[in-house]
Order: structure tokens, then C-alpha cells, then sequence
């Protein structure tokens, strides 16, 4: 068990070392000098020179990549060159609003998903387990910004039950904050619930076919008793694994339903810099979603120990 | 799609005892998720074709007078704010689509499966290096390198499909990879192997052949994919770029008009449905055919 969560633990720092390195590598191609970014074409040279020391763009890459990576230990994203904002109190701001938008989708997606792909399992041979069956698959084929546009189409527009978009903090008005988050955690949710009640019936029809649930039948449990007592745990395993790859998922769908929304998360931040050409707030916010998707990665992989006890001793 | 749903019987396996539910009917022909899949993309595909040599109108000839027009006879699908016929765009849109995930898988394909092929049948030192770098990929998904790709490179079509293509390539890599471990252990490599075949020709006369299938299938999901992400990019203003019609910009395009014009989301919005859909059902199709015991419905 140890040795597994030092081998998990070894090989989640390196692959953040090596991958904040891509980052960084990846963005210095970028073409154009981020001095002639900032300052503009008409810049002087000395003003250009100066601007370079002053941002250590002068240095060795080697060394601007040991300056980043020291500040991002330190939780130091550095200054943007092209809006002069102290990059981490901003990105925290938005992780934040990022964080609270995927997580209570996958909440919402849970709450809906279990229950239906059990049920769809359950009764996989009745009309109602094939109807949800066949939705669950629709579903898994719409892409979550247009369930995002017509939501907004059909409660923000023509009902007007709830507004289009915007963000409120919660500590400002708690109301306003989760009615604004109503419509973009359905259609974040709703996608996800989908994929996951597929994966949660497959997992649970294939439970339903081990052994041990048979010998729980036998001893007298009915088909419900035994599939919570023995089934659901075993079930787990596969439902952790789609849970941690569709969270990761999410967190980048999430860039494009901020869009449709207004939401100023992480990931309008992120494309509004790629529009500014903001070199280092790009790299920032890549190094800061690459490091939620390997430390869900991570999660999943000392999840899997926690579920099934024979693979802590496969360990 | 709805009568293949209870995909759990295996084809080929021994029917289990009527008792064991999932068990149960053998299934010879085709299944239904593979027919839909199969029509569903034949008529994008159709779609496609046709486009290049007529559509309906020019798909990015402005007509002011013609603007925000609801559908009619004349423009099935209305006008968009400029006067663009919405269908013709559609169907142009259909190209874009298609090209896109093309490339992208092929790139994914011709990089991913040599490598998983290569650490299959190298398992130790090598194969564990390949499927290392391979994780450290898993943590940059499709889009964001796309969006990475898109700062640092320009964002457009191309640089979109290269992007989602490298995203695709450890899918590939794993695929391949289990496939190769379980062909290597059988006994015609073992033969061909005491025949003093080179690895080379192992690789390209058993192992290919053999994890082909579950390639096809892999092609096919990470297909929808590509579909989805290049609908997202476009959707984002990363994608394919204006002029050039495509059904994420189309749907984003459409956002403003909610309310008075909705069936400017609609139609590229079905559209992208249909496409991913017909992908998904494919793959799933597909696999019941090559892997009876890689179910269906996952």
C-alpha cells in the first residue's frame, strides 16, 4: 500500500515537471518577441531592452524556466506582460468560480447518474431501462454548449426564469449566485450525467453477472439487497475511473460554457489571453489546468487502492 | 440503436444459463447501433459530397435584403444576419467537419499506434519510457492543446487538427498496446518468433492484423471526438475561421438571436448531433462485431 502511494506520488511529480516544461517550451515558440508585444511595433529599441530585463526575457530560457517554475511553487504566476496584473491573485479569483462551476456539475451529473444507470441496468430488459439506455447514448452525442444555448434559448429567453448568464459571488448575494449557476450546471451536468449513467449500467450489469452476487441471491437477499450490499462497492472501480476522466473533461468543457454563459472563470481568462496574445497568463493557466488534471489523475489512481482491496495487494 | 441496447450477450460466447441476466440471445447480424451509426455518417458523408458540387445558394454570399429570414421555402433553414442561406452553410459546414476529424485521427493513428505497438512488444525499459510520455500527453486534453496551439501557432483549421490529433495519440498508444501484449503471448508469434522473423515483420504480419479491429473501433470514438472538439474551438472563435462555414461558429454566431431567431441554433446544432451521434454508435457497433468481450454501452 505504501510502496503505491510513494510509486503514485513519484510519478505524479514527474510528470508535472516534465509537463510545466512542454508548457514552457511550447510558449516560448510562440513567435514574436513579447517586448515588441507589449510595448508595440514603434517602441525604441532602449525602451525594448529595458522592457526585456525588466521581465527577464533576456535570460537563458534554462533560467526563465527555473524562475517560473520557482514562482509557481511559491504560488507566484509572475506579472502579465501585456496587462502589468499580478497574475496570481487573478487566477485564483477564477479558479475558484471554475472550481465551484465544475464541481457541483458533477454533483448534479452524480446525483442523476447513479441512480438512472442502475435503474437502466436493473431492468435492462424492460422498455424503461432500454428508453433511458437509449437517451444516456443521445446524450453522450450533444455537444454540452449547445445544450447551453438552447437552455439559455428556452428558460433565460422565452421564460425568463432564470438570466442568461453573469456571475455573483456567493458572498454577495447567494440568491443571484445560484440562480446564475442554474442553467450552466444543467447543461455542464447534464452531458456528464449521460456519459456517466452509461458507464455506471455497463459496470452494474456486468456486477450483475459475478458470482458473488449470485451466492448473495442464494443465500435468500433479493435482487435490490444484494446489488447494494455487494454490488455497488464493485461497481465502483469503473465509476471512479469515468468520474475522474469526464471531471478532467469537464474542466476544459467548462472553458467553452463559460463562454456561453459570461462566466469569468479560468477559462474565459484563458481564451480572452489568447486573444490578447498574453504570453504568460496562457502559460499560467495551462500550467494550472494541466496540474488539476494530473492531480485527478492522481486522485483516481489512489481511489482505485481505497475501492478494491485486491489491487492493494497486486501493489 | 434501441433493440441492440442489451448489448451485454456476447457474441460467440457460450450462452449462459437463462437465469443470468445480460445473458441470453446470440446475435449474428449486424447490430442495430452499427446500421444507425453506419447511416447517420454515410449522410453527413452524402451531405458532404454533395456540397462540393452545389448547395442551394452560395454558402457565404451576403444578401442584405434577405437577412434573419425565418425558414421558408426558399431557405429551408432560414438566413443568418447577413443574408447567408443557413442550409447551404450547413452542408458546406459538413466538409469542414469531416476534414477535421480525418486528419486528426489519422495523425493519431499513423503516431500512436507504431508507438503502442512498439511498447507492447517491448514491455520492458522502452515500452515503459513510450507509455510514460504517453501520460504525461493524457494531462494536455485535445482542447487545450488546441487552444495552446492556437496562441502560439495561429488558430485555424489546421492548426485545430493537429492539435486534437496529437490530444488522440495515447488513446491510440493504450489501445495498441493491450492489443500487442495479448497478440505477442499467442502461439503463431511464438512460431514466427522460432522461425527467426524480425521483429519488424512481426509487428506488420501478426500483430496489425490482429489489434486492427480494435483500432477501427478507437477511429471511430475518438472521431465523435474530434467532431465535438472542433465544434467547441469554432465555438470558442479558436476553430475554423470566417468565412469559412462551420457548425461551432454557427451555433455561437446564433447566441445573440435566441429568442427571435432560434432556429439559428438549431441547425448546426442537430447537425453536430447527428455527427457525433452516428460516430459514437459506430464505435459502439464496431466493437460488438471486433471485441465480443469489449461490450458495448461503455
Amino acid at each position: 500500500m505504501a510502496r503505491r502511494l510513494l510509486s503514485s506520488l513519484g510519478q505524479f511529480l514527474a510528470t508535472l515537471l516534465v509537463a510545466t516544461a512542454l508548457i514552457f517550451v511550447m510558449l516560448r515558440v510562440m513567435p514574436g518577441d513579447p517586448a515588441v508585444v507589449a510595448l508595440g511595433i514603434n517602441a525604441t529599441p532602449e525602451a525594448l531592452a529595458q522592457w526585456r530585463t525588466e521581465y527577464g526575457t533576456d535570460q537563458s530560457l534554462a533560467l526563465q524556466y527555473l524562475q517560473w517554475m520557482g514562482g509557481l511553487v511559491r504560488g507566484d504566476f509572475g506579472t502579465s506582460y501585456v496587462t502589468s496584473q499580478d497574475l496570481s491573485p487573478l487566477i485564483a479569483d477564477r479558479v475558484q468560480v471554475t472550481l465551484i462551476l465544475v464541481g457541483l456539475s458533477m454533483v448534479v451529473a452524480l446525483l442523476v447518474a447513479v441512480p438512472l444507470g442502475v435503474l437502466a441496468a436493473v431492468r435492462h430488459r424492460y422498455p424503461s431501462g432500454v428508453v433511458l439506455s437509449g437517451i444516456s447514448q443521445v446524450g453522450v452525442a450533444v455537444p454540452n454548449f449547445l445544450v447551453g444555448v438552447l437552455l439559455v434559448a428556452v428558460f433565460a429567453v422565452h421564460l425568463g426564469w432564470f438570466p442568461s448568464g453573469g456571475w455573483v459571488a456567493p458572498s454577495d448575494d447567494p440568491v443571484q449566485f445560484l440562480r446564475r449557476l442554474v442553467l450552466p450546471v444543467i447543461a455542464l451536468g447534464s452531458v456528464q450525467a449521460a456519459i456517466i449513467t452509461r458507464y455506471v449500467r455497463s459496470a452494474v450489469l456486468e456486477i450483475m453477472r459475478e458470482d458473488f452476487l449470485r451466492t448473495a441471491r442464494a443465500k435468500g437477499l433479493t435482487k435490490g439487497a444484494a446489488l447494494v450490499r455487494h454490488g455497488l462497492r464493485n461497481a465502483g472501480v469503473p465509476v471512479v475511473t469515468i468520474v475522474g476522466v469526464q471531471l478532467a473533461a469537464m474542466l476544459i468543457g467548462s472553458v467553452v460554457i463559460e463562454r456561453v454563459f459570461v462566466i469569468p472563470g479560468l477559462g474565459s481568462l484563458l481564451v480572452d489571453s489568447v486573444g490578447n496574445r498574453d504570453l504568460l497568463a496562457v502559460q499560467a493557466i495551462v500550467a494550472v489546468l494541466v496540474l488539476l488534471v494530473i492531480v485527478i489523475n492522481l486522485l483516481v489512481d489512489l481511489a482505485y487502492t481505497v475501492l478494491d482491496p485486491r489491487l492493494r495487494k497486486a501493489a | 440503436m434501441v433493440t441492440s441496447l442489451d448489448t451485454t450477450d456476447s457474441v460467440g460466447m457460450p450462452v449462459p444459463a437463462p437465469s443470468v441476466p445480460g445473458g441470453g440471445r446470440r446475435r449474428n447480424r449486424p447490430g442495430t447501433q452499427l446500421i444507425v451509426g453506419a447511416a447517420l455518417i454515410a449522410l453527413v458523408a452524402l451531405v458532404a459530397l454533395v456540397s462540393l458540387v452545389w448547395t442551394p445558394y452560395d454558402p457565404v454570399a451576403t444578401v442584405a435584403s434577405d437577412r434573419l429570414q425565418f425558414p421558408s421555402a426558399a431557405h429551408w433553414f432560414g438566413t443568418d444576419r447577413f443574408g447567408r442561406d443557413v442550409f447551404s452553410a450547413v452542408m458546406v459546414g459538413s466538409q469542414i467537419t469531416l476534414i477535421v476529424g480525418f486528419i486528426a485521427v489519422g495523425i493519431a493513428v499513423v503516431i500512436g499506434v507504431p508507438l503502442g505497438i512498439l511498447a507492447g512488444m517491448r514491455p520492458g525499459r522502452l515500452g515503459n519510457l513510450v507509455m510514460r510520455g504517453n501520460d504525461i500527453l493524457l494531462a494536455f486534453p485535445g482542447l487545450l492543446l488546441a487552444i495552446v496551439f492556437g496562441a502560439v501557432f495561429g488558430a485555424g483549421t489546421v492548426t485545430a487538427m493537429v492539435a486534437l490529433g496529437i490530444g488522440s495519440i495515447p488513446a491510440f498508444a493504450r489501445v495498441a498496446r493491450s492489443g500487442t501484449l495479448q497478440v505477442m503471448k499467442t502461439d503463431y508469434v511464438f512460431a514466427a518468433r522460432a522461425a527467426n522473423r524480425s521483429e519488424f515483420r512481426i509487428a506488420l504480419r501478426h500483430v496489425l492484423p490482429n489489434i486492427s479491429g480494435m483500432i477501427v473501433v478507437q477511429c471511430s470514438v475518438n472521431f465523435g471526438i474530434a467532431v465535438l472538439a472542433e465544434a467547441g474551438l469554432s465555438f470558442l472563435g479558436l476553430g475554423t475561421m470566417p468565412p469559412t462555414p462551420s457548425w461551432g461558429r454557427m451555433l455561437q454566431e446564433s447566441q445573440q438571436f435566441l429568442g427571435s431567431h432560434d432556429y439559428l441554433a438549431m441547425a448546426p446544432g442537430i447537425a453536430i448531433a447527428v455527427a457525433v451521434l452516428g460516430f459514437n454508435l459506430l464505435g459502439d457497433g464496431l466493437r460488438d462485431r471486433f471485441d465480443p468481450k469489449m461490450r458495448s454501452n461503455r
